[in-house]
């Protein structure tokens, strides 16, 4: 099966859909007799709701219904939810202010939302929208975190604006370090707000069964299980086994669709309300105001070494903004996903973080792709960049003196690093970047005028975020586990169902060359079934590069007990004892003879059950298995961006990106590169072009493609990707998870050339045009004096 | 409501329409020809590129009623049946989609591309034409091979059938 089992870089089994035209997204799915639903949003930051007035909207025509907060209090529709408990340092938990699907009596961020209006088409629904009357009291808006915690209040429950004041680490130890180091690094940087813009805009079908009194929703998630769950068990829309959730092809999520919205959850409750399904689009606009935005913190941190330039400690602190209300997972993204991973590849004997957690009125802020440990990646790639440059090392060699070398290896911060090879990754990423001649092409660029510089960004990440009991004990509501089901029909061809969700990452792909690998089946014999709810039980969903390490570990479980039934089947066909059935290359033989059977006709005769007693074995091949791993996985690697200033107009671009990623075992490698290679243009897009921006009423000023930039394809290179391998140990596949590590490793890279090319260090991202021309201006003044 | 004609994909189909009805909406939900695709509202992202008369228009910003009497072709219409059209071929064969929605518009825009500036696309003339895409996903490195390779590809093909 070496063709298209695992290591084989095929072509995608999904992609004829989508080539085509025939991908079916929640937008292309259309309910006979559905209802649009248009939301009216708030215009202002922060204010009062005295009095809402819909009857003028109501009576618009084509309107079926108009609903507002009142009426989701009185149907006790639950709030949403933030599934990850923080406690702060005092002990007490994290303050965690309603969020109700429509605001009721209050809106706390521009988008918010005040009501919906369900028509009979989109257009009347928006023209009705404009009929509602609000009237607000504006009250001061909260947008700045600096001043955050003297500013109005926004939620009762949290004063001075605080969610939770947390910190990690051994402070006293860390302060010992401090104390007797020979030299400190200072660095103050703030992690820029992103949007995260799958190119899908979200979406929802929502739906009542009348004869089942049962719910279907169509949406846009990355995680459907985890999304009936929520809709289910908090928000008590109907009881699970009435409620069906489905998510088909999904365009892209990057963490923004594993969230549970009001709009779905209106969406499908509405429904019921009219019997009639109810559909929602989000046009881009919506999407920049109401998708959970993704970073921003402001941070202070400071890195001691000593006489021989050793790291000896790691003190950071951070505000953390997270918006108006706290999304779904956002408390869990800059305490357990960031400071954990404040250690990198090094190895510091004492780090203390604390995190002071606010709220503004600015839209949510949640997991975005990497969640956190971009955040670290960021601080401690920055300041180690910084430290090496002002001890006058080599940054490189700098990192290498550092480098954890034994494993495993137990940070100061909960993880403990299972594996890896750092120095392989550094080494391999010099060669291929052609380090020696950066000097040559630097002189180059300096005869035309022009500043060239070199970053390093050596990056670790913790994927999986599992095992189920160690996040429990970090305050997650939920179990990080995955789910598997593994249906062999009569014919021998074989279905996978499985809890993992794909929008991008290629599982049918991937998935089906396990499988063809594992039983020796052609991979068109095989097909993946995910996203649905009534098809799979259970499912833990698609984000923080899980779906390899966790969820095809459950697939290999699965298919582990598939063999054995599969064995005890062949043995009675092949009147041979079961311990003497050998299976290899889809083929079942007798242990010395040359008595076989091949795949599908045990599958067949697994069915029939004519050969053996149905009561001792039972008929059928069809095996689950739920997979808890033992460890989060921890990928690692080496970047290195080499880029070119024009200091005459502040013009930045990247000349050559070097990645060497060590993600353990490769199914696919070219669907690995292509993840590393869409990972790196959302860093170099945080790094050089993206920031959220709003003005102190609290509109946010960046709120289309115009105003925000995303990376087109002329702002990024080609990158040249190479490998370097240490099997992951945690789980049976070795596989350590390739999703985010692209977008984790960038932006530091992409600054620490910057800041190399221009000989100082005060830049802060994005850096546009604008502040590199500022900051090149000294550069300039050098350059001409020379 | 006024009524619309034009030529889809090779078939005369016509409806009659709210006079502010878009191109993309008129194929989308008119037609149910789901394959072009909305990202945004201000003409930004691409994933609604189709060709009026051999043309890329993206369109999102066109209303159907101007197109009364054109040739629109869609995603849906480029292939030869269950030929794939060579372009599309190159975006499966190097990789260049991942979610698969952008896909549609970046298809469409680089046969216009091939149309435009020929065979032989080099990597900053296909970055530069890129201008008016977006993609989340693949970080346009494939997206560039695919193009490159698709292009190369089409000078085999019937004079006729590239032209479109
Ligand atoms: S939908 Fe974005 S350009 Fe047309
Ligand atoms: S493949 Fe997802 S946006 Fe391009």
């Amino acid at each position: 099966m070496g063709a298209t089992g695992i290591g084989a870089a095929i072509p995608r089994k999904e992609d004829h859909r989508f080539i085509t035209g025939k991908g079916r997204y929640v937008d292309d799915i259309n309910r006979p007799g559905q209802a649009y639903a248009y939301f009216l949003r708030s215009p202002h930051a922060h204010a009062k709701i005295n009095r809402i007035d819909t009857s003028a909207a109501q009576n618009a025509p084509g309107v079926v219904e108009v609903y507002t907060g009142d009426d989701i209090a009185a149907d006790k529709v639950g709030g949403l939810i933030c599934g990850w408990l923080i406690h702060s340092k005092d002990g007490s938990p994290m303050n965690a202010g309603p969020h109700p699907a429509l605001a009721q009596g209050k809106v706390r961020y521009v988008g918010d939302h005040v009501a919906v209006v369900i028509a009979d088409t989109l257009a009347q629904a928006r023209d009705a929208a404009e009929k509602i009357e609000v009237d607000y009291e504006v009250l001061p808006a909260v947008i700045d975190l600096a001043n955050a915690q003297s500013g109005a209040q926004i939620h009762d429950v949290a004063p001075n604006n605080v969610v939770y004041d947390w910190h990690l680490g051994d402070k006293a130890a860390t302060d010992k370090a401090f104390a007797s180091a020979k030299h400190v690094t200072k660095l103050q940087l703030v992690n820029n707000r992103l949007v995260p813009n799958p190119m899908e805009p979200r979406a929802a079908v929502g739906e009542y069964e009348e004869g089942t009194d049962s719910l279907v929703l169509y949406t846009t998630s990355q995680n459907p299980h985890v999304a009936r769950l929520v809709l289910s068990a908090f928000i008590g829309l109907a009881p699970e086994h009435k409620f069906r959730v489905i998510a088909p092809d999904v365009g892209g999520g990057f963490g923004s669709k594993i969230f549970i919205y009001a709009e779905e959850t209106i969406c499908v409750w509405a429904a019921r309300k009219i019997r009639r399904p109810v559909k929602w689009n989000c046009d881009r606009t919506e999407a920049f105001l109401c998708d959970a935005h993704g970073r921003d913190h402001v941070t202070h941190a400071e890195l001691a070494t000593d006489a021989e330039g050793k790291i000896t400690g790691l003190r950071v602190s951070t505000k953390a903004n997270l918006g108006a209300y706290l999304s779904t997972f956002a408390s869990s993204v800059p305490t357990y996903l960031y400071v954990p991973l404040l250690s990198g590849q090094y190895n510091i004997p004492a780090i203390y973080g604390e995190v002071m957690a606010l709220y503004t009125n600015t839209a949510p802020v949640d997991a975005y792709r990497g969640a956190g440990r971009p955040e670290a990646t960021f601080v401690i790639e920055r300041i180690v960049e910084m430290a090496a440059r002002e001890l006058n090392m080599d940054p490189a060699e700098f990192r290498r003196k550092n480098f954890v070398t034994q494993f495993p290896h137990q940070t100061p911060v909960i993880m403990c690093y299972d594996t890896g090879d750092y120095d392989a990754s550094l080494k391999k990423a010099q060669e291929i970047h052609d380090i020696a001649g950066f000097a040559s092409r630097k002189a180059k660029s300096e005869s035309q005028g022009k500043l060239r510089g070199l970053g390093y960004s050596a990056y670790i990440e913790a994927c999986g975020i599992a095992p189920s009991a160690a996040v429990g004990s970090l305050g997650a509501g939920v179990g990080l586990w995955e789910s598997a089901e593994v249906r062999v029909n009569p014919i021998g061809t074989v279905e996978i169902l499985t809890g993992s969700h794909s929008h991008g990452q290629g599982h049918e792909t991937t998935f089906a060359q396990l499988v063809s690998d594992r039983l020796g089946i052609p991979i068109d014999n095989v097909s993946i079934v995910h996203g649905d709810t009534d098809k799979v039980q259970m499912g833990m969903g698609t984000y923080g590069s899980r779906s390899g390490a966790v969820g095809m570990s459950a697939i290999f479980k699965a298919l582990d007990k598939i063999e054995v039934k599969a064995k005890k089947v062949a043995a009675h066909v092949l009147e041979a004892s079961e311990g003497d059935i050998e299976f290899k290359d889809g083929k079942f033989a007798v242990k010395g003879t040359d008595k076989n059977a091949d795949w599908g006709t045990i599958a067949l005769q697994a069915y029939i059950a004519h050969k053996f007693n149905g009561q001792e074995l039972e008929p059928g091949l069809k095996e689950s298995a739920f997979w808890d791993p033992t460890n989060f996985t921890f990928p690692a690697g080496v970047h290195i961006c080499e880029l070119e200033v024009d200091p005459a107009t502040g013009s930045t671009t990247i000349e050559k990106w070097t990645a060497v990623d060590d993600f353990g075992n490769l199914i696919n490698p070219m669907i690995v590169e292509g993840q590393v290679h869409g990972g790196i243009a959302q860093g170099v897009g945080q790094a050089l072009l993206e920031g959220a921006i709003y003005n102190e009423d609290g509109q946010l000023i960046t709120a289309s493609f115009m105003d925000y930039c995303m990376p087109r394809a002329h702002d990024v290179p080609s990158y040249q990707v190479g490998m370097t391998t240490t099997p992951c140990p945690s789980n049976p596949l070795g596989i350590k998870g390739c999703g985010e590590a692209g977008a984790i490793a960038s932006p530091p890279a992409v600054i620490n050339a910057l800041t190399n090319a221009l000989g100082h260090e005060n830049l802060q991202m994005p850096a546009t045009p604008e502040r590199v021309w500022k900051a090149a201006q000294g550069a300039r003044l050098r350059m001409a004096a020379e | 409501m006024p009524t619309v004609t034009m030529n889809v994909n090779g078939r005369q189909r016509s409806a009659d329409i709210d006079p502010r009805t878009l191109l993309v909406q008129f194929l989308r939900e008119n037609l149910r020809l789901t394959g072009t695709h909305v990202g945004c509202d201000t003409s930004q992202c691409g994933a609604c590129v189709v060709h009026i008369d051999g043309e890329a228009v993206k369109a999102c910003t066109t209303l159907a009623l101007s197109c009364e009497g054109s040739n629109v072709l869609t995603i849906e219409g480029l292939a030869n049946g269950n030929e794939l059209h060579p372009m599309q071929e190159a975006f499966r064969e190097h990789h260049g989609l991942q979610c698969g929605f952008c896909t549609p518009g970046m298809i469409m825009t680089a046969v216009d591309l091939v149309r435009r500036k020929g065979n032989n696309l080099d990597e900053k003339t296909i970055r530069e034409e890129l201008e008016g895409n977006l993609c989340r996903c693949t970080g346009y490195h494939n997206i560039v091979k695919a193009i490159a390779a698709g292009a190369r590809n089409m000078s085999s093909m019937p004079q006729s059938k590239a032209a479109e």
